[in-house]
C-alpha cells in the first residue's frame, strides 16, 4: 500500500491560509457586527449563517457560476491575474473562506459583545486612541473567542468536502485536499488507504475539538 | 474665559438632555439631582463619551466640542480622569498592570504624580501583583481611583464612586475623595444623588431635573434657596465654611469663625486653624426676639430675617443672614404670627446641634 502524502500537505495549506484570510476579513467584520445599531445588521448575520444551512453542493454551485471566467468574481480574477478561479487552490481559497465564515465570525462577535464597551471607554479615557485600546483590551479580553475561532475555522476548512468537489474537482497537487482523496480512494475500492486518511482527520478532528472546549474551559474560570 | 462652560444637547427615546451651565475650575462641583435626571448622561457627554452629543462644551478657554464648528475632541485627547460607578478595571492585567496602563500613555512633560507615590497614597502598595477579580470592592475603588490619577488629568469625573460600595467601603473610601479635593487641587465634577454627600464634598451645585438644569451656585447658597426643593426636605440644612480659631481645653470645646461669627462645637481633635465644614439642620434653629440670657443652648447668633417662605401645613422656612452667612430655620407659622416677622427683622437664632462635616 502506497499513501500519497500531497493531499495532507495540500490540505494544511489549504486550511492555514484560508485561517489567516478569515481572521483578517472576519475581525473587522465580527467587531461591527458587535457594536453597530443599523438595521443592515441583521441582513448580514443571515447573510453570514447561510453556510451553515445551506447544502455545500448549492454554496458550491453558485461559487462555480460566479468562478467562471466571465462570472462576477471570476471575470475580474481573470483580468487581474490572467488565470481561471474555478479548479484552482486560489479558488479553493475564496470558496473556503465563504464556506467558513459563520465558524469565525460569530465566536468573535459573541466574544465582543462580551466584552462590551466599558473596558474600552475606560481605556479611552486612560488616554489610549481606537486601535490602541483595540489591541490592548478588546483582543486580550476576546482572546478565548479567537482561539474557538481560529480552531473551528481551521478545522471546518480541513473538513469540507462538497463546495471543493464542486468548485475544485479533483487535480493532483492543485485541489485534491484529504476529503477528496478518501472519496476517490473509496471508489477505486482502496479501502486500506481510505482507512487511514480518515482515521487521521477523525483523531485530528476530536483533538481540536477537544482543545477549543478545554481551552474554553479555563478561561470560563479565570 | 476660565472654567467650564457647556451647552450640551443629547436627545434620546423618552428623554432629552438639555444641559447649559458654568462651573469653576477649581474645587469639587457636584452634579446632584435625582435618578433619571441625566446627570450620568451629562458626565459622560462632558468626557466625550457621547459621540451624538451637540452644542458646545469649553474648558479654560479650550474648545473640546462645538458642533457648529464640527470639533469633537475625541476622550483619549481630553485627559479626563473617570470613576465608573463600577471601577471597569481591566481584567486581563494585574493591579500594577492596570495603574501602568493610563500612566504609559500619559506624555512625560504633564505627569504630576509618579507611580510610587499614587500608589503610596491610595494604599494599594501590598495589592501591585494581585489580579483584579479578587479585589474588594473598596480596593477597586482605590486601585481605579490611583490608576486615574496617575493620568494627571485636567479634571476628574465621579460618577456616583461610592454608590455601587457598602456602607464599610464607603467610609473606606470617603476619605480619599477629602483628601483628593485638599492635596492634589484638581478640579472634580461629582454626581450625586445624596444632599450628605454634596454637602461634605461639594463647593459649587449644578442642579438637574429632567434633563435640564434647574440651579446652579455655591453649595452654600443653593442649598438654602427657599425657591428650590432641597430646602424643604426633613434634612434641609445651611453648610457653612469655617476655621478653628481656639480651643477651650477645659471644657473640650472648640470655636469656629465664619464670614459673619462665630460657633462653639464639641473638639473632635481639632487644630487651631483648621478649615472645617459644618452643618446645621433647618429643624435645629429656633428664633427669639430678644437675646436669650438664661438658656443651656451655647450658640445664639444674632441674625436678619432675609426671607420667608410656607413649608409644612404648620410650619414655615425662614432664610436668616448673618453677616453674608445663610442659615435656615424651620419654625412653626404660628411663631411667625406671635413673633411677626417681617423680612429685614432682627432676630436671635439660637442653633441646638452643630454637625462637623469634615
Amino acid at each position: 500500500m502506497t499513501l500519497d502524502p500531497t493531499p495532507i500537505w495540500l490540505t494544511l495549506r489549504l486550511a492555514s491560509v484560508s485561517t489567516l484570510l478569515l481572521l483578517i476579513v472576519a475581525t473587522p467584520l465580527a467587531w461591527w457586527l458587535a457594536h453597530t445599531r443599523s438595521i443592515l445588521k441583521t441582513p448580514i448575520e443571515a447573510t453570514i449563517a447561510l453556510p451553515l444551512v445551506l447544502p455545500p453542493t448549492v454554496l458550491g454551485f453558485y461559487l462555480l457560476v460566479g468562478f467562471a471566467p466571465h462570472g462576477i468574481i471570476g471575470g475580474p480574477w481573470q483580468a487581474l491575474t490572467s488565470s481561471a478561479l474555478a479548479f484552482s487552490f486560489a479558488g479553493l481559497v475564496v470558496g473556503s473562506v465563504i464556506y467558513s465564515l459563520p465558524f469565525v465570525v460569530q465566536p468573535l462577535q459573541n466574544a465582543f459583545q462580551a466584552v462590551g464597551s466599558g473596558p474600552l471607554e475606560a481605556a479611552a479615557t486612560l488616554g489610549a486612541g481606537p486601535l490602541d485600546r483595540f489591541f490592548t483590551v478588546a483582543v486580550p479580553l476576546a482572546r478565548h473567542g479567537f482561539i474557538s475561532a481560529v480552531t473551528l475555522g481551521f478545522a471546518h476548512t480541513v473538513g469540507e468536502f462538497g463546495v471543493v468537489l464542486m468548485i475544485g474537482g479533483n487535480i493532483p497537487g492543485q485541489t485534491r485536499v484529504l476529503s477528496i482523496a478518501i472519496y476517490d480512494h473509496v471508489e477505486r475500492l482502496e479501502y486500506a488507504q481510505a482507512h487511514w486518511l480518515s482515521a487521521g482527520l477523525l483523531l485530528f478532528s476530536f483533538a481540536v475539538l477537544f482543545l477549543v472546549y478545554f481551552l474554553n474551559r479555563r478561561a470560563a474560570k479565570a | 474665559m476660565s472654567g467650564l462652560h457647556a451647552e450640551l444637547r443629547l436627545p434620546r427615546r423618552g428623554f432629552e438632555l438639555d444641559a447649559r451651565f458654568d462651573t469653576p475650575m477649581s474645587g469639587v462641583t457636584a452634579l446632584f439631582g435625582p435618578s433619571g435626571s441625566g446627570k450620568t448622561t451629562l458626565l459622560r457627554c462632558i468626557a466625550g463619551l457621547e459621540r451624538a452629543a451637540q452644542g458646545r462644551l469649553e474648558i479654560d478657554g479650550e474648545c473640546w466640542q462645538d458642533a457648529a464648528q464640527n470639533i469633537f475632541l475625541p476622550v483619549h485627547r481630553r485627559r479626563v480622569g473617570y470613576m465608573f460607578q463600577d471601577a471597569r478595571l481591566f481584567p486581563h492585567l494585574s493591579v500594577r498592570g492596570n495603574l501602568e496602563y493610563g500612566l504609559a500613555r500619559t506624555p512625560a512633560a504633564t505627569c504630576r504624580i509618579a507611580f510610587d507615590q499614587a500608589v503610596d497614597w491610595a494604599g494599594i502598595g501590598p495589592l501591585l501583583e494581585r489580579r483584579t477579580p479578587g479585589l474588594s470592592g473598596g480596593e477597586r475603588s482605590r486601585v481605579a481611583l490611583a490608576r486615574t490619577l496617575l493620568t494627571s488629568p485636567r479634571l476628574l469625573l465621579l460618577d456616583e464612586p461610592l454608590a455601587a460600595l457598602d456602607h464599610a467601603a464607603r467610609a473606606e473610601i470617603l476619605p480619599y475623595l477629602e483628601r483628593l479635593n485638599r492635596e492634589l487641587s484638581i478640579p472634580m465634577l461629582y454626581v450625586s444623588h445624596t444632599t450628605d454627600e454634596v454637602a461634605r464634598l461639594a463647593d459649587y451645585m449644578v442642579c438637574l431635573e429632567r434633563g435640564r438644569v434647574s440651579a446652579t451656585g455655591p453649595v452654600q447658597d443653593v442649598l438654602t434657596r427657599l425657591d428650590l426643593p432641597l430646602a424643604h426636605t426633613d434634612e434641609a440644612a445651611a453648610v457653612l465654611d469655617a476655621t478653628v480659631a481656639g480651643l477651650d481645653r477645659e471644657f473640650h470645646l472648640a470655636e469656629l469663625h465664619f464670614a459673619g461669627g462665630s460657633l462653639q462645637v464639641a473638639d473632635a481633635g481639632l487644630a487651631p486653624g483648621m478649615p472645617v465644614r459644618v452643618q446645621i439642620l433647618a429643624r435645629d434653629v429656633s428664633l427669639s426676639l430678644d437675646a436669650p440670657q438664661h438658656t443651656s443652648i451655647l450658640n445664639i447668633l444674632p441674625a436678619r430675617v432675609a426671607e420667608i417662605a410656607p413649608d409644612r401645613p404648620a410650619q414655615a422656612l425662614i432664610r436668616l443672614d448673618i453677616g453674608g452667612t445663610t442659615l435656615l430655620a424651620r419654625i412653626t407659622r404660628r411663631s411667625v404670627a406671635h413673633l411677626d416677622l417681617q423680612p429685614g427683622h432682627a432676630v436671635y437664632a439660637q442653633v441646638k446641634s452643630v454637625a462637623l462635616l469634615r
